[in-house]
């Protein structure tokens, strides 16, 4: 077993530190070490999306990084979306919408759709398939998802939220 | 007619939003892999590399060796206990870990359990597998051929022929055939395909010695039905087996069956006394678990001049793999493809199909749909179409005139089906109207003066969903019955838990409908339970989209037990006789004083406290549901294609969906399962496949080459509805979550074909990619 590394990063708001093996991948270290078990893993190759978290303002697949290379960054997840226990907009979104069926998919749909908002306030739905085009869902087919970021957006824009 | 409740209270055809969506939208929900035990270790399976090779040895030493390796289970540690095969759904059997030889590529050959998954995984390296390559057979149409490989030596049969299976009169269908002035015949392939829900496969076996009970939480969609069988196969008494089915991340069909790796969890939780976790990779789940499909069919009909069908005579080549896993009722070797003869009202008619063995994964599980009704559909809507185009007749005329009348239901077919209600020329003009069909042909004849190509698609399908009854249907046995609990607590709130098991169709949500429906008690006063053995009522769990046609049927029933025990209490309480009492939902009245009346909260409170004499306290229910017959969804599925001739790409421009599946609990949660199963159908159409190359190497095995579609794929679904009841069920409802996946992929494939048929394209097999478009494009000379 390789020698143990440091890692410390602020992971939904609260500073972690751990001392892992350079190999675990950050969605394990994620589900496994911090307990944070929203954020899920749907396949070994990259492409399902059920994964993802925002890393430094940015979506990422946490089963396509390794922990150690997370080190220093600030991290979001699906955990973390809800504020002073209100719920983001997306979460809203998503229950208003009917956005979510088994909901296996929906961590990592509500963390790519906050990534897109964060750069693109005002997407268009072409613009918001693209966006969560990273994230696979078998059964919604993603009309009410779509519907649910254009909530959300809306919500934005009146100032509920940001 | 349904009567409407308040908004407040919730009932049938309310559009409420889901109670389950607070926990998951939160990263609260709680599935298989989520479940973390004291002791837990993990569980990690050697696969084969080959399709077809003798197990010359398994050297284990070098993984055993590794520190926090605590066990590696092969084939012969397994027959030692009599497990290294275990029964399949379909009078077969399967090994659970192999002897012998492989049978298929990623077949399991040993479990390592490590103390942390990545040990585990790396153990499952180091055992060291020595095989001889065996000749492989991977077409099913070489299966019977007299050189072909005999793959299952543990059978007497030495043949790779499975079952022969026919239904309807092949004598008076052949002799309609030979009298027909118009035959038209199509040879369709219904191509290998996963469900791949977006959660895999897995369990975590938790054996306490101390106890002796087994708790295993698995990604079950009939949870009580893999309880019977833990405790018929590996002899653990069934009161000391618990089977939990926490949240479940989509099931389609794919978690109807046990898998090896569930058996090798709990065998491995029995030798060591701890938790054992087995999650399936995705490649895994794709290359190992139960496959859908593979139906290699011809459908031929014999019809008049003027374009009345007659007789119906199907020939089907059924791949079923290694081992015969179809999860299926018992009397149906090929599930429900007898429905083959879809909306239309043939005469004679025979279908026969013959299932052989592969050396592919094993399976024939039923896809989001009813036991191979998919398939039916599919074949039937292509012959039609075919039959169509060679009357030069328009499609959607063409379905008209054969169309089964409304005043024809209850409707028998030829094939032994009683349709239960329908009216199919209803769903066809609104889909006609809805898409702008006219104004579509026009189009069309104006594109193709200028050589674009534009298809339009119908599919009028009829679907057969909820099985039982009982009479007819089983899984390995057990009835096809389903169950409903109903427990009103003192202050008018209510438990109720069912023999069903949601995989993400929102059964907390309709179930609570229901009872709003049928007692008054607001749905969110109402908690639905599912999944746990040890407190829900026995049931066979959810596919075939038979909840609502079982569980939510004995849902019904229950609260009508319930309501039947409110009427004495109410009696009591306002000093009258039952028959002076009228129900109105959520309170009696008497007859004429609709002042004089009392709640049903009331009521319940009443049965905890000021008990009438001789009824006995409490305010519960249960009922097990035996449904008289099936019920039979339909719709009419239309769509619009455009081809780019350069790339072949196919582009859907419009799609629209008329479904009619009786009357609907809740729309927003109906129209939301309409449009998951039109992208799944969607998918069978264009993007997935499992191939397999000569070797037997799976092709399609990861979702690198196993293509699911993404939202930029997937068109703007347009969705409508007709209501026609089904006359049998307690308040009329079919089921619906199937019936796009079922209708859909004939829809995509004719107006593909119909885009074509000016070229003198026929038909092209699924899935159609844009290298077969571009080719048969390039075939007519249209690319350079």
């Amino acid at each position: 077993m390789a020698k143990k590394q440091t890692v410390r990063l602020k992971v939904n708001g609260r500073e972690r530190e751990a001392d892992i093996e350079p190999r675990l991948l950050l969605v394990h270290f994620i589900r496994e070490r911090l307990g944070l078990i929203g954020t899920h893993v749907g396949c070994d190759t990259s492409n399902c999306g059920a994964c993802t978290v925002v890393l430094d303002g940015k979506n990422v697949k946490s089963c396509t990084m390794f922990a150690v290379q997370a080190d220093g960054a600030e991290l979001l997840t699906v955990e973390g979306l809800i504020k002073d226990g209100q719920w983001h907009p997306l979460q809203d979104g998503f229950k208003q919408e009917h956005g979510l069926q088994c909901g296996f998919c929906t961590p990592g749909m509500l963390m790519s759709s906050y990534a897109l908002l964060q750069r693109n306030p005002n997407p268009t739905e072409e613009e918001i398939r693209w966006g969560i085009s990273g994230n696979l869902c078998r059964c919604t087919g993603y009309q009410n998802i779509v519907k649910a970021v254009q909530y959300a957006a809306g919500k934005v824009a009146q100032g509920v939220a940001k | 007619m349904i009567t409407k409740t308040s908004p407040e209270v919730g009932g049938m055809g309310h559009p409420i939003k889901r109670k389950e969506d607070s926990r998951f939208i939160q990263g609260k929900g709680n599935y298989v892999d989520d479940v973390h035990l004291p002791g837990m270790v993990y569980g990690h399976m050697v696969r084969s590399p080959y399709a077809h090779a003798r197990l010359k040895s398994i050297n284990t030493e070098k993984a055993k060796q590794l520190p926090g390796v605590l066990a590696i289970i092969t084939g012969e540690d397994l027959a030692k206990a009599n497990l290294a095969w275990m029964p399949t759904l379909f009078f077969d059997k399967q090994m659970v870990l192999a002897t012998g030889k492989v049978l298929f590529q990623a077949q399991e050959v040993a479990f390592v359990v490590a103390e942390d998954q990545y040990t585990a995984a790396d153990a499952a390296e180091l055992v060291e597998v020595e095989y001889e390559e065996l000749p492989v057979l991977v077409d099913p149409h070489k299966a019977t051929e007299p050189d072909a490989p005999i793959l299952r030596e543990d059978r007497e049969e030495k043949s790779n022929h499975i079952f022969h299976w026919e239904v309807g009169d092949r004598a008076a269908t052949d002799k309609d055939f030979q009298n027909a002035p118009v035959k038209a015949s199509v040879h369709a392939i219904s191509q290998r395909c996963h469900p791949a829900p977006l959660e895999t496969c897995g369990c975590v076996a938790d054996f306490n010695k101390a106890t002796e009970r087994l708790t295993v939480y698995l990604t079950s969609q009939a949870p009580h039905a893999h309880r019977t069988l833990f405790a018929l196969v590996g002899g653990i008494p069934e009161q000391n087996i618990r089977v939990v089915s926490p949240d479940i991340g989509g099931g389609f069909g794919n978690k109807v069956p046990i898998y090896p790796g569930y058996v090798c969890a709990v065998v491995a939780s029995l030798t060591l006394g701890v938790p054992v976790k087995w999650i399936e990779t995705r490649s895994e789940n794709l290359q190992s678990t139960g496959f859908a499909r593979d139906y290699h069919m011809t459908a031929e009909i014999a019809a008049d001049r003027d374009g009345k069908v007659k007789a119906l005579r199907v020939k089907t080549l059924a791949d079923h793999g290694a081992f015969n896993a179809a999860a299926q009722p018992t009397k149906f070797p090929a599930g429900l493809f007898s429905v083959c003869t879809g909306s239309y009202d043939f005469g004679n008619s025979f279908c026969e199909v013959d299932g052989v063995y592969t050396n592919k994964a094993p399976g024939g599980i039923a896809y989001r749909c009813s036991f191979r009704i998919t398939e039916a559909a599919y074949l039937i809507e292509r012959a039609i179409d075919v039959l169509a185009a060679e009357l030069k007749m328009d499609p959607a005329e063409f379905r008209r005139k054969n169309f089964i009348q409304p005043d024809q239901f209850p409707y028998k077919t030829p094939l032994g089906w009683t349709y239960d209600s329908g009216n199919y020329e209803g769903a066809l003009n609104k889909a006609l109207e809805m898409i702008g069909y006219k104004e579509l042909r026009k189009e069309q004849v104006e594109k193709r003066k200028k050589s674009e190509l534009m298809g339009i698609g119908i599919s009028s399908f009829t679907e057969a969903v909820g099985a039982g009854p009982a009479h007819t249907f089983d899984i390995a046995g057990i009835k096809m019955f389903d169950s409903a609990e109903i427990r009103v607590h003192p202050t008018g709130k209510a438990i109720c838990r069912m023999g069903t098991k949601s995989q993400g169709q929102g059964h907390e949500t309709t179930y609570a409908q229901i009872v709003a429906q049928e007692l008054g008690i607001p749905a969110s006063d109402v908690i639905v339970e599912e999944g746990d053995t040890d407190t829900a009522p026995y049931g066979l769990g959810t596919y075939a989209s038979r909840s609502t046609p079982t569980s939510g049927a004995a849902t019904a029933m229950a609260a009508r037990k319930i309501r039947d025990k409110a009427k004495k209490i109410a009696a009591h309480l306002l000093e009258c006789s039952e028959a002076d009492l009228e129900w109105e939902i959520g309170k009696f009245f008497v007859k004429g004083a609709p002042s004089k009346s009392k709640t049903i909260q009331e009521i319940a409170f009443a049965a905890y406290t000021n008990i009438p004499e001789g009824l006995e306290a409490g305010l519960e229910a249960v009922d097990y549901y035996d449904p008289p017959n099936l019920t039979f969804p339909f719709g009419t599925y239309i769509c619009v294609v455009d081809i780019d001739k350069g790339t072949g790409e196919v582009k859907v421009r419009r799609f629209v969906a008329v479904d009619d599946c009786g009357n609907v609990i809740n729309p927003m949660i109906v129209e939301g399962q309409i449009h998951g199963g039109l992208t799944e159908g969607l998918a069978i159409a264009f993007m997935q496949l499992i191939d397999y190359d000569e070797n037997g190497n799976v092709q399609g095995g990861t979702f690198m080459d196993y293509l699911i579609p993404t939202a930029v794929e997937t068109p703007h679904w347009e969705t409508g509805s007709t209501c026609t009841p089904s006359p049998h069920h307690p308040f009329g409802a079919k089921g619906v979550g199937e019936s796009p996946n079922v209708g859909s992929p004939a829809a995509f494939v004719n107006a593909v074909v119909d885009a074509l048929s000016h070229l003198g394209v026929k038909h092209i097999d699924m899935p159609i990619t844009p290298w077969k478009v571009w080719n048969v494009l390039k075939e007519k000379g249209l690319v350079s």
